[in-house]
């Protein structure tokens, strides 16, 4: 906590006097924790590098459809003039690759490969964001609350935390997502694909992210400056969510980016056994389900979407380690 | 507990003259806080450390009441239960007349204004991610009050007053040291002019050469703002300049409870005795004459403390009585209040088992 950043000594002065002229006037808006931090991200070039890719990606997500149509590629788009007949394979070498295909083309249709993992980007980052951001808000609500009431509240919250972690997450999946196969809530298709991989990745991982709030926040309660609020008349509210939350940000934010390459991981699998998003829509985990079939003679086909998750998650992962060293430098 | 608490009280004289004038401020009966110990999971209670263990006192408007006592005696704790930060486990806190001994949070709220804290640790007692202007311009805002001309000004006034500059406003605690933090926290605990303001150790975490400017400054506010303080602290040297009355506590009970010069020239208890003696003396011609007594032995644990005085297993004077019969908190004299067989400085309680 005490930052090792301290360029001047005006501020760590005893004598107020002192203080009161030795200020120089530049120095008056303080510098926040989050400040400090960012300084000491800043110098982790690893994690920096990390933070570049994760742009990058987000970027090519959220850009994905009209990056497609620039480049005059539709991820469902047969080209069966591109298949040898017989073979169902791409002509051409590594995997048909040409300078209208960079990326070849898919076995069996011919479609683009480069716009298929394109279209894969935004489905594998708006699951894996939807469904962090579903696990750190019920994770940091229940989380807090069970940290700072403790007692009876904390006990029923953690056996909650064990039953979820105990559940047999990816049958329950399987389960959920077959039964769910017609249409359901008014969705069908693509859109209720989304929202299942986005409720049962998010909702079962929670815990998660509830036991770490917990214990920061059973650490944090006992600080005095908790003391010092209810000594003011502040209510639980206030206390959790004025006192507390600011200060758990810092590993709120770390997990969550940790949580994220997890949650692609998840989708990435559950769209490979055939219970995520189904096709002909383009998702990574569902290009490698086809493109095990055809590991033998086309690696060329695994390579580009096993390539694409590789890259994500590690950047996450590491932009997400650089951030714990930043904002809470004693868990290194 | 409490019926032989209140009995021992209709023997103690008023302690102050002052008391007749206007009523105490803060009145403290019987205090108890006991912490259960519980094992296994079905939280069997298998005992409870005696933090506090029957207490009285009074605090009376514009004093000031040191309380000092060894670590793990039940100071904070005493400090917590009377700011009701922690729920007693037994006896009355009347405070400006009004029973608040198990008011709820929401009961508490308004008084609240009238009793702050001043804490010990300058590091933990602020918000790390607020402002310095947040910090002190809580009180306000969890009371609803509108100082005039604004929060704002109002906290800058508040950060002048304690010796801070009002341009610190928008800075970080973490860009302060020990001293500026404690100020800080005065500045918060000063903000809806309190009548009671009790500081738990509020400079035992800072430099010995700060020490004396913090506790100078929080003597210089009292008088400019009228207040009424308790400081906690661990030893005599802190707080003798700044008390006007001084409580010794032992293992969770209060043992000597004096006039400041009255307990400094002429101390009762044994313990007292022993405390001051650990103080240094400037004069070195009197240093032969109150000699350091070395207490012999550890506190003992609060879980089982001894029977009869609490003091006698580390008491050179104790006798059989000591063992057998808890010595009353009794006054003898005038304002002076001890709770011992065989005291010092006055006529032996126990004639009948005076110690050799
Ligand atoms: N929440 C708690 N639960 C259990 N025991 C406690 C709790 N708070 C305090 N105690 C125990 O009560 C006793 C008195 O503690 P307290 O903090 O009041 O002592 P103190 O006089 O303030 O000591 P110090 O000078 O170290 O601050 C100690 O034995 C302590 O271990
Ligand atoms: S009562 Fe006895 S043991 Fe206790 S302090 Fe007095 S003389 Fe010592
Ligand atoms: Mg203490």
């Amino acid at each position: 906590m005490t930052a090792p950043i301290e360029t001047t000594g005006a501020a760590a002065e005893a004598q107020p006097e002192a203080v009161l002229e030795g200020v120089p006037s530049k120095r008056i808006e303080g510098r926040s924790l989050g400040q400090i931090a960012w300084l000491r991200f800043k110098r982790d070039k690893v994690a920096v590098a990390g933070a570049i890719v994760v742009i990058l990606l987000v970027l090519i997500a959220a850009l994905s459809r009209p990056l497609q149509s620039l480049l005059g590629l539709d991820p469902n788009e047969p080209n069966q003039s591109l298949i040898d007949p017989n073979t169902t394979l791409p002509l051409g070498d590594f995997g048909g690759m040409s300078a209208d295909h960079p990326l070849g083309v898919d076995p069996k249709f011919g479609r683009d490969l480069l716009a298929r993992v394109l279209e894969g980007s935004w489905v594998s980052l708006i699951v894996a964001f939807g469904a962090t951001l579903l696990s750190v808000a019920i994770g940091t609500v229940l989380g807090v609350v069970a940290g700072y009431y403790r007692g009876r509240v904390d006990a029923v919250i953690s056996r909650m935390m064990d039953v979820f972690l105990a559940f047999p997450l990816l049958l329950f999946a399987i389960a959920i997502s077959a039964s769910l196969q017609g249409g359901a809530f008014g969705l069908e298709g693509l859109p209720l694909h989304l929202s299942v991989l986005i409720f049962v990745i998010g909702f079962f991982n929670w815990p998660y992210m509830g036991r770490i709030v917990r214990a920061q926040t059973l650490s944090l309660r006992e600080r005095e400056f908790v003391d010092a609020a209810r000594g003011m008349g502040a209510r639980g509210p206030f206390i959790l969510f004025r006192e507390l939350l600011p200060n758990l940000v810092g590993p709120i934010v770390v997990y969550s980016t940790l949580l994220i390459p997890s949650n692609i991981l998840f989708e990435a699998a559950l769209s490979f056994l055939g219970v995520g998003i189904q096709p002909p829509q383009a998702s990574w985990g569902g290009m490698l389900n086809q493109a095990v079939k055809y590991y033998e003679v086309d690696p060329q086909y695994m390579l580009v979407p096993g390539l694409a998750i590789f890259v994500t998650v590690l950047a996450f992962n590491l932009l997400g380690d650089g951030l714990r060293d930043a904002l809470d430098p004693r868990s290194r | 507990m409490t019926e032989t608490t209140d009995e021992q009280n209709t023997k103690t004289a008023p302690a102050e003259s002052r008391a007749a004038a206007d009523g105490p401020l803060l009145k403290v009966r019987g205090l108890v806080r006991h912490f259960p110990i519980t094992k296994g999971l079905l939280k069997r209670q298998v005992g409870a450390v005696q933090a506090v263990d029957g207490i009285d006192f009074e605090v009376y408007p514009g004093e000031t009441l040191g309380v000092v006592g060894e670590s793990g005696c039940g100071k904070s704790t005493m400090g917590r239960l009377i700011t009701r930060l922690d729920e007693p486990t037994g006896g009355t806190i009347e405070f400006d007349g009004r029973d608040i001994t198990h008011l709820s949070t929401g009961g508490m709220r308004p008084m609240r204004r009238d009793v702050q804290m001043i804490f010990q640790d300058p590091y933990g007692s602020l918000n790390p991610r607020h402002t310095i202007g947040g910090i002190v311009g809580t009180p306000f805002r969890l009371q609803g009050v509108e100082p005039e001309g604004g929060v704002k000004k109002e906290v800058q006034r508040l950060l002048e007053l304690v010796g801070l500059s009002p341009e610190h406003y928008n800075r970080y605690p973490h860009e302060f040291s020990g001293g500026q933090r404690q100020r800080i926290g005065i500045a918060r605990a000063l903000a809806l002019k309190p009548k009671l303001v009790v500081a738990d150790e509020p400079v035992s975490a800072l430099d010995v050469s700060i020490q004396a400017q913090v506790v100078n400054l929080m003597d210089d506010l009292q008088e400019e703002l009228g207040l009424t303080y308790v400081i906690i602290a661990h030893d005599l040297s802190v707080i003798r300049h700044v008390s006007d009355r001084i409580a010794v506590m032992y293992l969770g009970k209060i043992v000597e409870l004096a006039d400041r010069d009255s307990l400094y020239k002429a101390p009762m208890h044994p313990y007292t005795k022993a405390l001051l003696s650990a103080v240094p003396v400037p004069d070195p011609k009197r240093r032969t004459e109150r000699d350091r007594i070395l207490l012999k032995g550890d506190v003992p644990s609060p879980i089982n403390p001894p029977s009869g005085c609490r003091f006698r297993t580390r008491c050179w004077k104790a006798t059989e009585v000591c063992t057998t019969t808890e010595p009353p908190l009794v006054a003898l004299r005038t304002g002076h209040q001890v709770a011992c067989h065989h005291p010092e400085n006055a006529p032996d309680q126990a004639p009948e088992d005076a110690p050799k």
